[in-house]
């Protein structure tokens, strides 16, 4: 729709309100004490940005001229409801009041304590977890809907209902525009460190959709983790999630072949590596270390020191298995986990051997939870294939390779069963 | 994406002149905060004076000549830089027009990825590469 000398200015605004979105919204917030209401003012002042820059030129102090028009706006409906209810006597006594929280929004601490309460509140457990990824690429990320909307493959429609519902929700559950205090602040941090890790993933995991789009997700969930990290520095586990996120993302250049195929950790080029990213992301794990005073506080922290595992290693065979397999021993301990088990497996019998590894996977042979999962047949497949058992070896990849519902994968474990012999 | 914000050196970077710059270092100091707390920042460092410098000149038959710092152009040398991650080339530019410089001229460049080779060099030669970059890993 934009030609193209109106594009220029147009990225310009867009530029501007992914630095000051999270901030302008945050501080209307509080001084309105509704984040739905914050929002909406704050995308008036959008508008109006978008209207006039592309002429006058970005303002000098893009943030306070995008304050001025937000506080404009909530003054003219507070000035148009006093009227409607005929208190015309009181409106400057109302104006007063009215005004004087909104003259705080400054560029200042105050600021930065109201992006952290904006985090805290968009991740509010209330949300259904949709809601609170939504809302929180939304309001923090400085994200268009159809941005998101794309991200999450739904219609634009779709993810804007599904934003004013949230908003809504929060609205009327009256939650606080608070960063929660004493006990209640470990539950609410573990749900914002999981809304940041479900955008990453979102954009790690999937191989659908836009791959552009998808690295955009993951960069996100590294700049909110960084952030929250900036905000509220204490807190290990938010260092732990940032060394996770920041370590597997150095392996997204080297993840996929020529041909988009799939390339498993230990046959990637550890050249393709992102350097930065995992001294970046080592010197996170370092300071969660040093903050709790133990090497394995939480959850996000023995993943992180997982995948530190392999980025250390610079080439497959040295990579310290022994260190993995009770890595995975300690983070079954905090997060019980079939799943994790197996990968314990697969660890052990790097470490010790494959009939090691095959005890602990034939001990999962029962777990409800991983009936027909093809990745359990897959490594008891494996295992008994070194073991010299290629019989049984082939079985199981047949059985694997009729579990998985991805093409690429049952053709690569039917090559297995084949070459079984 | 990521860039590289290159600060050229001053007469006083090259002078080791921070004294009368305190005013200034504070600022610095507030803006790279500022840049922590909205998760921009991957590295920033400032270099010392070229008279700490080295170069190594190499000749066309692959010959290699080492001179000493410091280095005459001061408006060429670079005295800092940071590395950031950011969502475009604007929001880079909006970020640096933030910064508390008084003076000078800093430089944006846009950090290679894989794909910007793709089709431009043979596939053996960024193999190689790749696998070269591996054996000098460094963390």
């Amino acid at each position: 729709m934009a030609d193209r000398a109106d594009r220029g200015p147009r990225r310009t605004v867009e530029a501007v309100w992914r630095i000051e979105s999270a901030r302008l919204i945050a501080g209307l917030a509080r001084a309105v004490g509704d984040v739905g209401l914050a929002e909406d003012l704050a995308q008036d002042a959008l508008v109006a940005a978008l209207e006039q820059w592309p002429a006058s030129g970005v303002p000098d102090n893009p943030g306070a001229w995008l304050t001025a028009v937000a506080r404009r706006r909530y003054v003219d409906g507070v000035r148009r409801q006093v009227s409607f209810e005929r208190k015309v006597a009181e409106i400057g006594r109302e104006l007063a009041e009215a005004e004087s929280p909104m003259d705080e929004i400054e560029f200042d601490e105050h600021v930065e304590d109201d992006v952290l309460r904006l985090i805290f509140t968009a991740c509010h457990p209330v949300l259904s977890r949709d809601a609170r990824v939504a809302l929180t690429l939304k309001l923090v990320g400085g994200l268009s809907t159809d941005q998101i909307a794309r991200a999450f493959l739904v219609s634009t429609p779709t993810m804007a209902a599904r934003i004013t519902r949230a908003k809504k929700a929060l609205s009327d559950a009256g939650v606080p525009f608070q960063v929660p205090v004493g006990t209640e602040l470990a539950a609410r941090l573990a749900s914002v460190l999981e809304v940041v890790y479900l955008i990453f993933n979102e954009g790690y995991a999937a191989t659908s959709g836009d791959a552009l789009t998808r690295s955009e997700l993951c960069e996100e969930a590294m700049r909110l983790g960084r952030m929250l990290a900036a905000l509220a520095p204490g807190e290990p586990e938010t260092h732990g999630l940032v060394a996770l996120m920041e370590i597997q993302a150095s392996r997204i250049p080297a993840r996929t072949g020529r041909d988009g195929e799939l390339i498993t950790l230990l046959d990637q080029d550890r050249g393709r590596w992102n350097r930065l990213l995992i001294t970046h992301g080592l010197a996170a794990l370092a300071r969660a270390r040093s903050l709790s005073g133990s090497e394995f506080s939480g959850p996000y922290v023995v993943q992180a020191a997982l995948a530190a595992c392999h980025a250390r290693a610079l080439v497959a065979a040295d990579t310290d298995w022994v260190r993995i397999a009770t890595l995975y021993g300690l983070l079954r301990a905090l997060n019980p986990s079939p799943v994790i088990e197996l990968n314990r497996a697969v660890a052990v019998s790097m470490a010790d051997g494959p009939a090691a590894g095959l005890a602990i996977a034939d001990s999962l042979a029962g777990e409800p939870a991983l009936r027909g999962y093809h990745l359990l047949a897959a490594v008891r497949g494996d295992l008994l294939e070194r073991l010299g058992r290629p019989d049984e070896a082939r079985a199981e990849f047949e059985r694997a390779a009729a579990m998985t519902a991805n093409t690429r994968e049952r053709t690569h474990l039917l090559a297995r069963a084949a070459a079984c012999a | 994406m990521r860039v590289m914000v290159l600060v050229k050196a001053t007469e006083d970077s090259e002078q080791g002149n921070y004294a009368e710059h305190a005013d200034e270092f504070a600022a610095m100091g507030k803006y790279n905060e500022e840049l922590l707390k909205a998760g921009i920042m991957l590295a920033g460092e400032g270099l010392t004076p070229s008279s700490e410098g080295k170069r190594v000149a190499f000749g066309d038959d692959g010959g290699s000549r080492v001179i000493d710092g410091p280095f005459a152009e001061t408006k060429e040398l670079i005295g800092g830089f940071w590395i950031w991650q950011v969502s475009s080339m604007e929001e880079a530019v909006e970020w640096l027009k933030r910064a508390p410089f008084r003076g000078g001229t800093v430089e944006l460049r846009r950090i290679q990825e894989a794909a910007d080779f793709e089709g431009k060099l043979p596939q053996e030669i960024l193999d190689a590469e790749s696998r070269l970059r591996s054996q000098s890993g460094n963390e």
